[in-house]
């Protein structure tokens, strides 16, 4: 691989106009921003830790789209990446957070009580809620970049923490590479279970390096409650239960997150953030919140309406199929989430969710009874 | 990606046991050569380039073993990487190349006229006669490390050198990345098309970035002469045709290969070639020749019999599938192919495969008519 300084500085040998990538047949945030110009003007920088700038964007240059997402293309190596390569990074979040300017300022609000309602989806039409994050661990560099030492260095801090928690979020951790048959058809069977990744997207930026060295992963003894360590974050944190009580989901998220970040902060680490970009993760897509809160719905009906895709938008909703991002729906059964996660907190984002799966299932109610939907459209948010 | 020397010195805080691959469950020639020891002795070392000893073992790391055949787990970078990693790859080479020694000389002779026969393999068993080998040009650094600008460099060199070849080596280049449906149908029906790899093996260690920028395949207007560009190698050479006349195939091999390497030489920029290592490629098990003879050849009856494995194995000779590394035979059709690289000459090479299936046929012969090889089983070359 040719991405350290040295190597950076032999690449200075040839021109700007011969190193630049060739972005022709690309269609990613990063191919939109990157001129050859601002190529020219970053290619000799490196972040402290010796992240450069054609790590950033490999992925996105090995990646020239996707049929059905307008994907990132960049990603970054450490926390400084989103300082100093902002002139590609800003413009790219700018872009893909719906014009989130370098001098906006994110609201972080991991406060449960601030949720109205949400214990009341009605089962019968939501089977399942869930809501995830990722959180980077500061002083460590992030998953395309870490070293083998740094990546065992997160999963000890990690075992550590999630192991002192207690109560309802007691629980045990089990490292990828250990794992038994056993263990390994539970975990798949309670849909826990994460592989190696097998997407270019993922690959080509180097996260998948020496898997599964260092992965792993911890869930309560409840099973509603799960931690991924090492995968495309330091820490992917999930809540999740059957059912359509995303009030419960969120508390427990909540809750669980601020005792592990005590936990970290007791052991003199922090999580990553500042008030600019909130919680920083790999992926730009995930600034902010880096939160999905989303349910598993029926909605044979709505989806196969013609507004339905409008209705989402206004509602800042996005769907999936029931695989996660890449998938399908399958059966009239959608993952809804929310569209956004920088410029809105925690709580304004479930609280979408919260509202708009309300209204959908609504929707959904009268369009089964043959009735009209048009009354209940709702503004753009 | 993490693999310049300012991570490589960033990684140094770390004990060399701490960044230590985990490498119980592997099996390559990496693995079995890479104790903690030659770790904690390389780890802080790199090439000029900028190679680095993680750079080298990355995909012996991300990939553990392979079914089929002992894979080698390890690249180079640049042509210093031999030396600067030799406490790790000379036991490599040594494994591989049939116990080889750091103080061996490898000798090179591309003189066809000393190949005796190999004009008569019976054409009703021999389908196709092949042979191919890779070459480095000196300055660069290969695939797996080189940057766009200096795969680009090489693209045009190829080009120039290979379009001032005339007679029976007039031809074409193909870039990949302009290449019209039409011509890719014609490429892919000639069986020349090389595609982005899919092989982990590959892919781990860098060689696919930036597909398909700067690669490309040129052929001579008969199509019995072929160069593939940027794939594994800077350059492979490959000489085929249906038939068994191996002798022609391997003077059109020789006659194209000292024209194509008198034309790099003359701008200053020779092949990667040492007396000790013979051609220098990017992976070890091409060191030497880099050659590969093979031939397509019917042997439905001997594939069948005991003693098959114990004969190819005398005649110093490897069987593949018809698709090449990694695939199957079919239809009683092997690809049978010299087994050795380092060590012995080319035209010992091509000998060996001329000899050898010319006995095989002889003893597929044989068994078709019911009778016995018992006495045919030759003695280890």
């Amino acid at each position: 691989m040719p991405f350290g300084n040295t190597h950076n500085q032999l690449k200075m040998n040839y021109s700007a106009a011969q190193e630049y990538p060739d972005l022709s047949k690309h269609n990613n945030h990063m191919a939109k921003v990157l001129t050859e110009e601002l190529y020219a003007q970053l290619r000799e920088k490196a972040t402290p830790s010796g992240f450069t700038l054609d790590d950033v964007i490999q992925t996105g240059i090995d990646n020239p789209g996707h049929p059905f997402i307008m994907t990132v293309g960049c990603v970054a190596g450490d926390e400084e990446t989103y300082e100093v390569f902002k002139e590609l990074l800003d413009p790219v979040i700018e872009d893909r957070h719906g014009g989130y300017k370098p001098s906006d300022k994110h609201k972080t609000d991991l406060n449960p009580d601030h949720l109205k309602g949400g214990d009341d989806l009605d089962p019968d039409y939501v089977l399942s809620s869930r809501v995830r994050t990722g959180r980077s661990i500061r002083g460590f560099c992030l998953p395309p970049h870490c070293s083998r030492g740094e990546r065992r260095a997160v999963e000890d801090l990690a075992v550590e923490g999630l192991g002192s928690l207690d109560g309802d979020l007691k629980g045990k951790y089990y490292a990828l590479k250990n794992m038994t048959d056993e263990e390994q058809q539970q975990l798949i069977d309670d849909h826990f279970l994460f592989d190696k990744p097998v997407s270019p997207l993922l690959l080509a930026s180097g996260m998948a390096r020496d898997w599964p060295d260092a992965r792993g992963i911890w869930h309560n003894d409840n099973k509603t409650f799960l931690v991924w360590v090492n995968e495309e974050d330091h820490l992917r944190v999930i809540s999740m239960q059957k059912g359509g009580n995303m009030k419960e989901v969120f508390n427990r998220f909540c809750t669980g997150l601020t005792k592990i970040e005590s936990l970290f902060k007791d052991k003199g680490h922090e999580f990553m953030w500042n008030e600019h970009l909130g919680y920083v993760l790999t992926c730009p897509s995930n600034l902010g919140t880096g939160l999905r809160a989303g349910v598993h719905v029926k909605l044979p009906c709505v989806s196969k309406h013609e507004k339905f895709g409008e209705i989402l938008k206004r509602l800042r909703l996005q769907k999936r199929g029931t695989g996660g991002v890449d998938t399908a729906a399958v059966g009239g059964v959608f993952d809804i989430s929310n569209a956004d996660r920088l410029g809105f907190s925690e709580v304004d984002l479930v609280q979408m969710v919260v509202d708009g799966v309300k209204l959908l299932v609504e929707m959904e109610k009268r369009l089964e009874k043959g009735q009209s939907i048009d009354d209940l459209m709702p503004a753009q948010k | 990606m993490p693999f310049g020397n300012t991570h490589n010195n960033y990684k140094l805080k770390f004990s060399a046991e701490d960044e230590y691959p985990d490498l119980s469950k592997h099996n390559n020639h990496m693995a079995k050569a890479l104790t903690l020891d030659i770790y904690k002795k390389l780890r802080d070392k790199q090439t000029p380039s900028g190679f680095t000893l993680d750079d080298v073992i990355q995909t012996g790391v991300d990939n553990p073993g392979h079914p089929f055949i002992m894979t080698v787990g390890c690249v180079a970078g640049d042509e210093e990487t031999y030396e600067v990693f030799k406490d790790l790859l000379d036991p490599v080479i040594q494994d591989r190349h049939g116990g080889y020694k750091p103080t061996d000389k490898h000798k090179t002779d591309l003189n066809y006229e000393n190949l005796k026969g190999g004009d008569d393999l019976d054409p009703k068993y021999v389908l196709s006669s092949r042979v191919r080998t890779g070459r480095s040009i000196i300055g660069y650094t290969l695939p797996p490390h080189s940057s766009r600008g200096e795969r680009r460099a090489i693209e045009k060199m190829s080009i120039e050198a290979l379009n001032s070849l005339d007679g029976e080596f007039k031809g074409k280049y193909y870039p990949l990345k302009d290449m019209s449906d039409k011509e890719q149908q014609q490429l892919i029906d000639d069986h020349f098309l090389f595609d982005k790899p899919v092989s982990p093996l590959l892919l781990a260690s860098g060689m696919a970035r930036d597909w398909p920028d700067a690669r490309g395949i040129w052929h001579n207007d008969n199509k019995t002469f072929l160069v593939w560009v940027n794939e594994e190698d800077h350059l492979r050479v490959i000489a085929m045709e249906k038939g068994g006349n191996m002798k022609e195939v391997f003077r059109r091999f020789c006659v194209g290969l000292q024209k194509i390497e008198a034309v790099f030489k003359k701008h200053n920029h020779g092949f990667m070639w040492n007396e000790h290592l013979g051609y220098v490629l990017t992976c070890p098990s091409n060191l030497g020749t880099g050659l590969r003879g093979g031939v397509h050849v019917k042997l439905p009856n001997l594939s069948k019999h005991a003693k098959f494995e114990e004969v190819l194995t005398r005649l110093r000779l490897q069987k593949r599938g018809t698709g090449g590394v990694d695939t199957a035979a079919e239809g009683g059709v092997f690809d049978i192919s010299n087994a050795d690289r380092l060590g012995f000459s080319e035209v010992e090479q091509v000998q060996m495969v001329v000899d050898g299936v010319k006995l095989m046929i002889e003893m597929e012969k044989k068994l078709e008519k019911g009778g016995s090889i018992d006495d045919m089983v030759p003695a280890q070359k």
